[in-house]
């Protein structure tokens, strides 16, 4: 039950059920494979108005039409329904009772996936890849924080654009000029595979697996929301640009229109070390926030 | 340009496609992805017939969402074309004439393209839901068990395309990025 509180001698818990934790990541599941973002929309709109190549154009249209008829008679806007990507950030004065969590999770997905229409695209083991028709496993990154509730986001991921995503160990000598290289190197290759426009995480810092998590996290911000570090939102304005003059535009078939958004993440890292790691997203951005 | 053809396709028909024509497809079309690629190949090898017709036929990557009630098909966009660049040589040397998907192809099938006077087309990725309104017909035809990936018949009507890749080989996703690239 939500809000109860329980005392075990000097400890107040705040207690959350399982059901509850099933009930919503399967309806975030669907919602979010059906329906974008505010910020996705406008991000669309935008792009509409400012393209210049008429083909682009054209196809941006179609886009918004796919997700108007997505929303309206229920059909995934995009046939890749993802892996289900699920940030968790748990309060340390929650107690989970009813199950154990990561079943939890994986069961919402499961339901998600079965009763919501969804593609199941999970296979098993990666070289036997014998589906497990349900598409679970979710790929769940735990985090605790401070307070007593539960924050769930939801983001299921498609490959056509995980595939283009890269990890570089570059050295502390290539500084920025290192990080923009290995950015729009991953963009050009990526080109019309990932579904352009495109949203792009990168993560600079940490350790090898720490970028790539900063990466994927930063595809989950506003589009349009800045890093509040100066030189990072200067950095993400700058390769907003230069990607944006690539011309692979709208379905990479030319345009000015490569991608809506540059999302910088950073981390402290090794004095040996400037790791990065481009996350690139198609414009099926799909993320969606609740709180328990 | 905008065109409209309808399948099967020849060497009469591909003729006319030029990169960069707008075209919409009415007619019997297959899809096939990753792992039915894989099996068709396996039948290849072993000197087995394959489950579809191949000479004159367009192959759709693609692998569905499931259908609602009443519904033909679900969510129904193209998948990322290399991943078929492996085989599909050999299905165009066989009589394949179209592929749809989306994304760059190797140069291989590229000359397998010019070889065979077939074509590539890119279906706008992400356009599932829209794309499915134009699908009015699915019917799995083989390899059942392997779920989204297996092969279905698809009758589809005014199916909208863009020829990347002509029978020439004049390739849309290299000449249109010069257009727009500063
Ligand atoms: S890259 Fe994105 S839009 Fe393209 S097919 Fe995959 S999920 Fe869909």
């Amino acid at each position: 039950m939500i809000g109860e509180r329980v005392e075990k001698g000097r400890i107040v818990m705040r207690v959350i059920n399982c059901s509850e934790i099933i009930k919503n990541i399967k309806e975030m599941c669907i919602e979010a494979n059906h329906f974008l973002s505010e910020d996705m929309k406008k991000a669309f709109e935008l792009a509409v108005k400012e393209e210049e190549s008429p083909l682009g154009k054209q196809i941006l249209n179609q886009l918004e039409e796919n997700l108007a008829i997505a929303g309206e008679e229920m059909i995934p806007i995009c046939q890749d329904t993802g892996m289900a990507v699920i940030f968790v950030k748990i309060g340390q004065e929650v107690y989970i009772e009813g199950g154990n969590l990561t079943d939890s999770i994986n069961e919402g997905v499961r339901q998600g996936y079965t009763e919501g229409f969804l593609r199941k695209s999970v296979v098993g083991d990666p070289i036997l890849r014998e589906n497990t028709k349900d598409n679970t496993p979710a790929v769940i990154h735990y985090e605790i924080v401070s307070g007593d509730s539960i924050e769930i986001t939801v983001a299921p991921k498609g490959f056509g654009s995980e595939n283009m995503s890269r990890v570089f160990m570059l050295k502390p000598a290539d500084g920025i000029e290192g990080v923009k290289n290995a950015v729009l190197t991953a963009v050009k290759d990526a080109g019309p595979n990932a579904c352009p426009p495109m949203v792009v995480g990168v993560g600079i810092g940490g350790t090898f697996e720490k970028c790539a998590l900063l990466a994927k996290k930063a595809l989950t911000r506003e589009v349009g929301s800045h890093s509040n570090i100066a030189y990072v939102k200067e950095l993400e304005c700058e390769l907003l640009e230069k990607i944006n003059n690539l011309g692979i535009g709208p379905g990479g078939l030319g345009g000015r229109k490569t991608a809506f958004a540059v999302n910088v993440e950073t981390y402290p890292t090794h004095i040996a070390g400037l790791p990065v790691a481009v996350n690139i997203c198609c414009h099926v951005n799909r993320h969606i926030t609740r709180v328990l | 340009m905008e065109k409209y053809i309808t399948t099967p396709l020849t060497k009469e028909k591909t003729k006319d496609l030029k990169s960069g024509d707008y075209v919409y497809i009415t007619g019997t079309i297959y899809t096939a992805r990753d792992a039915a690629h894989k099996k068709m190949d396996e039948s290849l090898q072993k000197n087995e017939n394959l489950p579809i017709e191949i000479e004159g036929n367009i192959i759709y990557y693609m692998g569905p969402s499931p259908a609602r009630e009443g519904r033909a098909i679900g969510s129904a966009g193209p998948t990322t074309a290399s991943r078929m660049d492996k085989y599909a040589p050999k299905l165009l040397d066989l009589g394949l004439m179209g592929m749809i998907g989306k994304g760059k192809r190797t140069e291989e099938v590229r000359e397998a393209i010019i070889r065979n006077q077939a074509v590539y087309f890119a279906a706008v990725g992400g356009a599932g839901a829209l794309l499915s309104k134009c699908i009015k017909k699915s019917e799995v035809v083989a390899y059942d068990e392997l779920g989204t990936e297996a092969i279905r018949r698809l009758e589809v009507e005014n199916f909208p395309v863009i020829v990347v890749i002509d029978k020439d080989g004049n390739n849309l996703y290299e000449t249109s990025i010069l257009k727009y690239c500063k």
